[in-house]
Order: structure tokens, then C-alpha cells, then sequence
């Protein structure tokens, strides 16, 4: 049932269009029709250049090793982030006491800004005063991220996942809790052993959970994680932690780039479309369970 | 339930112990980053940077936190956590007003152009910031909103996420409400505030855990137009604290920061923790 009239609804629905207008499509039409150009040194003019700038982004040795590293980031900081929190998720789960006390001490590093657990994490490897690097080192490890691109990619990595850890945790605790008991115990009656059980019948039916975490902690992975690299490598040693929404920021604000990082935006643009389309096939087919 | 789970899936005696004590290795093995930063904050600079630090907290810890709050490096983190707060709140205030009013206007009117706004809404579900920076940082800058709370909090509540959790809710309030407001000549702005905002109190609520948290979490927008440090948020600012060069950073200055910026986020998680948990799943369907 509705209501009558075309003011108000209007009115109502003008902020939010407004908004979205100033904030949203303009800014991302610019981002588009920059990428066509190439700006001279002053700032003057600009040259129509097409596809050019999408052209030399793509022969770009340093662009494409940037798509790499964050093809690895991502996967490493989804599988770091979800391995652990399903671990922590399925002993919970068995426990009837206490689970409720976890949840909540495990919900706290959600609350934890990106770029401050890269401040924590820092401070643990920090080759001056770090505990962990010091540690390393008496063992004999000489730590040093600053220098070590893979030691960089592994900080990252690891300070990027702990906080998801806590929400992935909450919707894979949330999923299980969802597995009808009466289907696990008829298992166990029939013999069939913790493991087996959790690899037969679990698994599958907190697939479509674990699915939606992959395309989510994806997302945050691309996008989210630009304060982690900012705060503990600054996108280095030689370029080895630079992921792609980095280099937008680097090539856009440090380099003064404006084409090229308008043109990166354009292809980011595209990636994040496709992820979305990805995650709503999936929700599609989640109404249908 | 409970005594529905009392069976032979659930483990007893060394297995129980076995499984309570992974979930407290998980937790400590969590806690450990919060814990270190928790001890630096609380121990003075030579401790620190003479390792391995102590590993339980020190005396320090209100001439640290005093030091940070009232003088801090570049600016009193007060300042910073005003800013931060005044952000988080416009955020979550401005995106649930928006998107209340824009759910109203989709779900319970016919109007032209409704398909194209909803779906010109729907477009904005794809783009965060961190994707339009150079181009939403000039129009910010066009419309002399740098340094500004305005700046800080427009350009991130365009987003349709709240827009979409709405539409989903009013969809399910019984048509009949409306239709006696209808009845009983009850205008629709007053259907609106007797009804349907009262009813959507929980999704109201729980949307605004959820923006506060994004809000206050916010980095890379703050960091690129607020180059007044007087307009820092703590988030961004504590990055803003490491001397360049080869200075010794104030590490138990810059910890006691980091702890500050937490503090607000773990509040509002862990004390509207239902709230949350239920808003993080809306959010995401």
C-alpha cells in the first residue's frame, strides 16, 4: 500500500540522492574522464591520450607486480583471518558453558581499527625495540622488515587478519550454532567420530557461511586494509607491500600522477564491481536454502 | 538448548578441560597485541627501548596518559578523540536520518523516477572511498570543506547499505498499519514518526553500533584532508606521531594513544553486544 503525491516522496528520497550525486557519481565520472587524459607537469592543461594511460598501466612492470601482491595479500590475510576463527568457532561450539564469555573476549579486536593494530603490530616487530623481533633474535632470526619484503608482506598479512579473526569468528559461531543437533547425534549414533562428523555433515551446511566470508574478507583485504600498510611499510621495502588501493594513493597524492591513478581507480572500479556481482549471485541463491 | 545438547556430542572430562583450554590459548594468543600495548603505555621510555620490554604494566600510567591526553606530539590526543567522536556520530547520525527518509519514500510511495533512484542508490553499494580518493578529494576541496567536520563526514554517508537494511524492514511492517493511518486521514509524515521510526528502534540501534564503529575506524579519508592537525582524528593522527627520520619514536606516549583510540569502539561493541552482533548480520545480508 502507498501513499499519494510526488513532493514529498521526492523531498524525502533528496538528501541521500544529493549526497550521492555530489559525493559519488560526480567524483566517479571525473575519475573516468580523467583517466583519458594526461595533465602537463603545471597543472595547466591536459592531453587526451584515449586508452593510453590504461595501456601503459597494463605494460607497467610496477602495476602489474602490484595486482600480484595483492592477489597474495588477499588470499594470505582470507586464509589467515578464517582457518583460525573457524578453529575457534567449532571448539566453541562444543562447549554448553562458557561459550557466551568467549564470544565476548574474542569480539573486542573487531573494534580495533586497522590502522591501529598496525601500531600494535609495529611495535612488536619494530627492529629497535620490538619484543617479538628481539626474541627472533636471541633464537638466532635477525628480523627485519624494513629491509625484507617477504618479512613485510608476513607483518601485514598477520596484522590485517587478527581483527577479522573476530568476525569471522561471530559468523562461523553463528552458522554452527544453526546445525541441528538431532542431525549430529543421529551421526554419532551411527559411530561416526568428531572429525568425521565435522567434515560430513558440518562442513557442508556452513558452506554457504564460508562462502560469503571468502567474498567479504576479500573486499576488506582490497580495500580496507589501506591503513595497516600505511602505518607499518608505508607500501615498501622496494614496493613489495604495495597493494592496489595503495598505489592509487601513492601515484594520486605522493606522485601527483592524476591520470594514471584516476585510470587505476577506473580498473579498481571494475574489480569491486565484479565482486559485488559475485556476492549477490551468491545472496540469490542463499534465499533459496 | 542447553539439555538438548547434553548428549554424546559433547565432550567430558580431559576432553572438556582440553577444549576450554584452546579457547584460552586462542583468546590469550588474540589478546597479546592489546596486552603489549596496554604495558608499553604504562612503562617509561628507557624500559622500552632497552629490550625486551617489562611484561607487566609499570607505574607510569598516568603520566603517560596525561602526557598524551593534555600535551600529546603534535596536538593534545583530546583533541583527536573530540574530533574522532564528532565524526563517528555525524557519520552514524547522518547515515540513518538519509536513509530512513530515502526507505520511507521507496517502500511507501509511488513516485516518478522511483525505480532510477533506487537503483542509482543501489550503484553506490560498489564504490568506497578508498577508490574515488583524487576525484572526491577535489570536490571537497572545491567546496572549501578541507579541515572541515563537514568534509570528514559527507563524503562517507553516501552509501546504501542503511538505505537497503531499511527498505527490508519497512517491507515486513503489516500493511494494515498504513492503511488505517490512511483511513483515519493520519498524514504520511505522521505515520512516519508514530509508526514506523518507533518500530525500526532495534534496526536503528543496531545500525548505529555498526557506522560508529566505521566512523571511528575511518583512516585514509581523514588522513587526506585533514592537514590541520588541530582537525586530526586519533585514528590517523597516531601514525602522525612517529618522528621522520631517525628519531626514537615516544612509544609509551604513542601506546597510551593507541589504547585511547580504542577504548571508544570496544565500549560501544562490548557493552551493546547483541545489538551489534544482530547489526553486523543485517548489514551483511
Amino acid at each position: 500500500m502507498t501513499f499519494r503525491g510526488w513532493l514529498l516522496p521526492l523531498a524525502l528520497i533528496a538528501p541521500q540522492v544529493i549526497i550521492s550525486a555530489v559525493f559519488f557519481f560526480y567524483p566517479a565520472g571525473q575519475a573516468i574522464w580523467q583517466s583519458l587524459f594526461i595533465p602537463d607537469p603545471f597543472g595547466l592543461s591536459a592531453r587526451f591520450v584515449g586508452l593510453g594511460n590504461f595501456e601503459f598501466l597494463l605494460s607497467d612492470r610496477f602495476y602489474r607486480t602490484s595486482f600480484l601482491t595483492t592477489a597474495v595479500f588477499s588470499i594470505l590475510v582470507t586464509l589467515c583471518s578464517m582457518v583460525p576463527a573457524l578453529f575457534l568457532a567449532v571448539i566453541a561450539d562444543r562447549l554448553i558453558k562458557g561459550s557466551g564469555i568467549y564470544r565476548t573476549l574474542l569480539i573486542w579486536p573487531y573494534a580495533v581499527a586497522p590502522a591501529v593494530a598496525g601500531v600494535l603490530w609495529l611495535f612488536m616487530f619494530n627492529t629497535r625495540v620490538g619484543v617479538i623481533s628481539w626474541y627472533l633474535g636471541q633464537l638466532g632470526y635477525d628480523w627485519n622488515h624494513v629491509l625484507n619484503g617477504g618479512e613485510a608482506m608476513g607483518l601485514v598479512v598477520v596484522a590485517s587478519a587478527w581483527g577479522r579473526i573476530s568476525y569471522n569468528f561471530l559468523f562461523f559461531f553463528a552458522a554452527l550454532q544453526a546445525v541441528p543437533r538431532s542431525v549430529i547425534e543421529a551421526a554419532a549414533i551411527d559411530g561416526a567420530h568428531f572429525w568425521r562428523r565435522f567434515f560430513t555433515i558440518v562442513l557442508p551446511l556452513i558452506t554457504p557461511t564460508a562462502f560469503f566470508l571468502l567474498v567479504v574478507n576479500i573486499v576488506y583485504a582490497f580495500f580496507e586494509t589501506f591503513g595497516v600498510i600505511h602505518t607499518i611499510t608505508g607500501g615498501g621495502p622496494q614496493q613489495s607491500t604495495t597493494i592496489l588501493v595503495y598505489k592509487v594513493f601513492s601515484d594520486g597524492f605522493v606522485g601527483q600522477d592524476l591520470g594514471s591513478s584516476a585510470a587505476q581507480s577506473v580498473i579498481l572500479l571494475f574489480v569491486v564491481g565484479l565482486l559485488t556481482v559475485v556476492q549477490f549471485k551468491y545472496i540469490e541463491k542463499r534465499v533459496h536454502y | 538448548m542447553a539439555s538438548e545438547k547434553h548428549g554424546m556430542v559433547e565432550r567430558r572430562g580431559a576432553g572438556l578441560w582440553l577444549t576450554h583450554a584452546f579457547m584460552i590459548l586462542g583468546v590469550l594468543v588474540i589478546f597479546f597485541p592489546i596486552w603489549l600495548a596496554f604495558v608499553a603505555s604504562t612503562v617509561t621510555q628507557p624500559e622500552i627501548v632497552s629490550p625486551p620490554m617489562p611484561i607487566w604494566p609499570g607505574d607510569q600510567f598516568w603520566e603517560n596518559y596525561s602526557a598524551a591526553l593534555f600535551s600529546g606530539v603534535n596536538v593534545p590526543v583530546m583533541t583527536m578523540l573530540g574530533n574522532s567522536l564528532v565524526m563517528a556520530i555525524g557519520i552514524a547520525v547522518g547515515k540513518i536520518i538519509i536513509s530512513l527518509l530515502s526507505a520511507f519514500a521507496i517502500v511507501y510511495f509511488k513516485f516518478p523516477g522511483r525505480t532510477t533512484f533506487f537503483w542509482l542508490i543501489f550503484l553506490t553499494l560498489m564504490l568506497p572511498v578508498e577508490v574515488r580518493i583524487v576525484p572526491t578529494f577535489e570536490v571537497v576541496a572545491g567546496f572549501g570543506m578541507l579541515n572541515s567536520y563537514s568534509g570528514l563526514i559527507f563524503p562517507l554517508i553516501a552509501s546504501a547499505t542503511a538505505t537497503f537494511l531499511f527498505r527490508q524492514f519497512f517491507m515486513t511492517i503489516p500493511d494494515e498499519l498504513a492503511e488505517a493511518a490512511r483511513v483515519d486521514g493520519a498524514r504520511p509524515m505522521r505515520f512516519f514518526w508514530d509508526i514506523v521510526v518507533p518500530m525500526s528502534r532495534t534496526n536503528i540501534a543496531a545500525l548505529f553500533v555498526i557506522l560508529f564503529i566505521y566512523g571511528w575506524n575511518q583512516y585514509l579519508w581523514p588522513l587526506l584532508i585533514t592537514t590541520d592537525p588541530e582537525m586530526n582524528t586519533i585514528v590517523m593522527g597516531i601514525k602522525q606521531m612517529f618522528p621522520s627520520g631517525d628519531d626514537v619514536a615516544e612509544w609509551p606516549v604513542i601506546m597510551a594513544t593507541s589504547i585511547l583510540a580504542m577504548v571508544p569502539p570496544v565500549i560501544v561493541v562490548v557493552s551493546m553486544q547483541k545489538l551489534f552482533v544482530r547489526g553486523l548480520v543485517d548489514s551483511e545480508k
